[in-house]
């Protein structure tokens, strides 16, 4: 029994330093915080923390498959910008059309109101769903190694991101940025359920942010039934080995369109929610890198290993969680905001130098190329 | 295609250049007969006009040509940008005649430290140049204070990037000579078929006696040096150094690189073909900009090129085993 404790510890040894860490650092900042364990710096926290949270989950799908997605901060913006016409909450309902080399296309009308809002997210969702499976695509059938077939769609996104939004602009229903970016109470108010939030058995967790809430339920009904179904397990065993996949008769090509369109799922909830959280859309092109960049890092420092196989979603949430936390906790102690950017840096290289201690431990030096 | 005499066929090396090359005159062709019909003349075909692309690709072309060694080596090295900023900065900061021995050092010691976390910690190149770019741009933030620099380039500097000799910029001597090392250290040194090597199988490379952890410091120490020259040169081509200026060369380099048909998994590719690369891009962002393409078009044009073009030559092999 005690051995086989001690194996799981070591086989998830980066996911579990990833937790205490963050458990460790978020302790220490809502220590040092004059409002700490208060839910409005819960629900600040948890706002900032949601879109980068969700595009490391989107990240870790192609990583733990051994590849990597240049995409996925280009994939969110698109999104975003799209939410921002989507989702504006015209009373009148919203008219869709294109300008497609000159030609108007109608393409209908988006009704107003709650229907309108609900149409518009699942437009949005699905809009970065395809993006996925696009990238699926160009990977599986044009046999393209992902990290540059995703530099190329990356392109393309932001393209079509800019397109559509050449100047930061749109709006958002300000129900919805209400109704999504704060508490349960706040949550439950403003869409009249539970007595409007009032009923006393909700008082108890109404002070739960619902970003925090959010995230949490995407994490349950998306990552955990995809971890358990044959095409997340077959995205293990490629990440592993993939000629012994094939050997093994694992549906291979399946998985991996299935694995890249749910990465482009879970950016499209993360840009849906940037675009709620700031209503507006913005094509930022450096922030769209940043993004990437900062997913990759989440995805490390949570214990998923680069080469594929081992790892998961719900360890890049933690990696988010603590990129995020340790620029919450300069700002608490108010250090020069021009040595932030130096500190990040030399926390991610410690960060990722912890996992140098594995060469130590090596006897044959073979052992080191993998 | 086995109805091609033997003397048209092409080995997996060089298919992507000649594909590469013939979509380059495509796009001049295309470009040419473009502005003729719109505005009666055909710039494309100036050599002026020509070279001063060139001149601009120069700066494109040095930081792929150490990208490649490293994408050779099966690694990469994403901390480009702001090594490339620094050495700017350093420079126009130090000024006077160290002003390009610091840059380069500043190059060539980013490239050490990437090299020695890939190659003895074992880090991932991917995270860790990612991190040492992080740490450099951090530095930088803290030097400057967050405001542009105010410190203007050397007469040197500024000679060596926007200045002509017999007609031809002197930037463009720069890149043939960094090209011609290159070449020579792929094609004629032990240190070339060492990269190819690793690039390849290392654990092979290593028990065949390479010293991989040396050789990939060194493709590592190479790919900071030619960041920091481009440094250099872009800072004598803008008279000054800037936030964000080795932003946009990143993804370009890799793209260059990829098209000109090297392996991004490592091991393979002809330094001709990044060259032709570099050029394809640069040529076809000029035909874009002649074409008054926004922004959105051109990112949009730039991603189908690429997946375009790897799907007629870049397509991997199926793994069935």
């Amino acid at each position: 029994m005690h051995s086989d404790l001690a194996i799981r510890v070591r086989q998830n040894f980066g996911f579990l330093t990833a937790v205490v860490l963050f458990c460790v650092v978020y302790l220490f900042y809502h220590l040092s915080h004059p409002k700490g364990f208060s839910s409005a710096v819960l629900i600040q926290n948890s706002n900032e923390v949601f879109t980068l949270a969700l595009v490391a989950m989107a990240q870790t799908v192609p990583v733990l498959m051994g590849g990597l997605d240049l995409s996925v901060g280009a994939l969110m913006t698109m999104v975003d910008c799209f939410a921002s016409y989507l989702l504006s909450g015209a009373a009148g309902g919203t008219p869709l059309a294109m300008d497609f080399f000159g030609m108007q296309l109608s393409l209908g009308t988006l009704p107003g109101g709650v229907p309108g809002l609900l149409v518009g997210i699942v437009i949005c969702l699905a809009i970065g769903t395809l993006g996925g499976l696009l990238n699926g695509v160009v990977v599986v059938y044009g046999r393209i190694q992902p990290i540059i077939a995703t530099l190329a769609t990356g392109a393309i996104y932001i393209g079509i991101a800019l397109h559509l939004r050449p100047q930061p602009g749109g709006k958002i229903d300000e129900d919805l940025n209400w109704a999504i970016t704060n508490s349960l109470g706040d949550f439950a108010s403003t869409v009249h359920i539970f007595d409007d939030g009032a009923a006393s058995w909700f008082a108890p967790v109404a002070w739960i942010p619902t970003p925090f809430v959010l995230l949490l339920l995407i994490a349950l009904v998306v990552w955990v039934p995809f971890r358990r179904s044959v095409a997340g397990r077959t995205i293990y065993a490629v990440g592993s080995a993939e000629g012994a996949a094939y050997m093994s008769g694992l549906p291979i090509d399946r998985a991996k369109l299935i694995a890249f369109t749910l990465g482009g799922f879970l950016a499209a909830c993360g840009g849906v929610f940037l675009a709620i959280q700031t209503s507006s859309g913005n094509a930022d092109i450096p922030q769209a890198g940043a993004y990437t960049l900062n997913s990759i890092a989440a995805v490390v420092i949570g214990g998923t290993s680069l080469l594929g196989g081992s790892g998961s979603a719900i360890g890049s949430i933690f990696g988010a969680l603590i990129l995020r936390v340790i620029s919450f906790t300069f700002r608490v102690f108010d250090i020069a905001p021009l040595l932030q950017p130096l500190f990040e840096g030399i926390i991610l290289l410690g960060a990722v130098s912890i996992s140098a201690l594995r060469v130590l431990r090596i006897k044959n030096t073979l052992e080191l190329f993998r | 295609m086995s109805a091609l005499p033997a003397s048209l066929k092409l080995s997996r090396e060089d298919r992507p250049i000649a594909i590469a090359a013939l979509f380059l005159v495509v796009i001049l062709i295309a470009g040419t007969i473009y502005t003729w019909v719109r505005f009666g003349n055909a710039p494309l075909l100036s050599p002026n006009y020509l070279l001063l692309q060139l001149q601009i690709g120069a700066f494109l072309g040095i930081v792929a040509a150490g990208m490649m060694l490293v994408i050779l080596i099966s690694q990469i090295d994403l901390s480009a940008p702001w090594t490339l900023t620094a050495a700017a900065m350093m420079a126009t900061a130090v000024g006077g005649f160290w002003a390009i021995p610091v840059a380069l050092s500043v190059g060539l010691a980013v490239g050490i430290v990437n090299g020695l976390g890939v190659a003895y910690l074992r880090v991932p190149s991917m995270i860790f140049t990612l991190g040492v770019n992080a740490v450099m741009r951090g530095l930088m933030v803290a030097h400057t204070g967050g405001y542009a620099p105010q410190t203007e380039a050397t007469p040197l500097m500024r000679s060596l990037a926007a200045e002509r000799t017999f007609g031809i910029p002197n930037a463009l001597f720069v890149w043939l000579a960094v090209s011609v090392a290159i070449v020579l250290l792929l094609r004629r040194a032990p240190l070339g078929r060492y990269i190819y090597a690793i690039g390849n199988k290392e654990s092979a490379a290593y028990l065949a006696g390479v010293n991989t952890r040396l050789v990939t410091v060194i493709c590592f120490a190479l790919c900071g040096l030619t960041a920091g020259m481009a440094g250099v040169l872009l800072a004598g081509y803008s008279q000054k150094a800037y936030q964000g200026m080795g932003d946009a060369y990143l993804l370009p380099a890799i793209a260059a690189v990829v098209i000109g048909g090297t392996n991004i998994l490592g091991g393979r590719g002809r330094y001709l073909g990044t060259l032709i690369g570099v050029i394809l891009i640069v040529l076809l962002n000029s035909v874009l900009s002649i074409m008054d393409m926004p922004e959105a078009g051109r990112q949009a044009i730039y991603g189908s090129v690429i997946i375009l073009m790897l799907l007629v030559y870049g397509r991997g092999e199926r793994v069935t085993s």
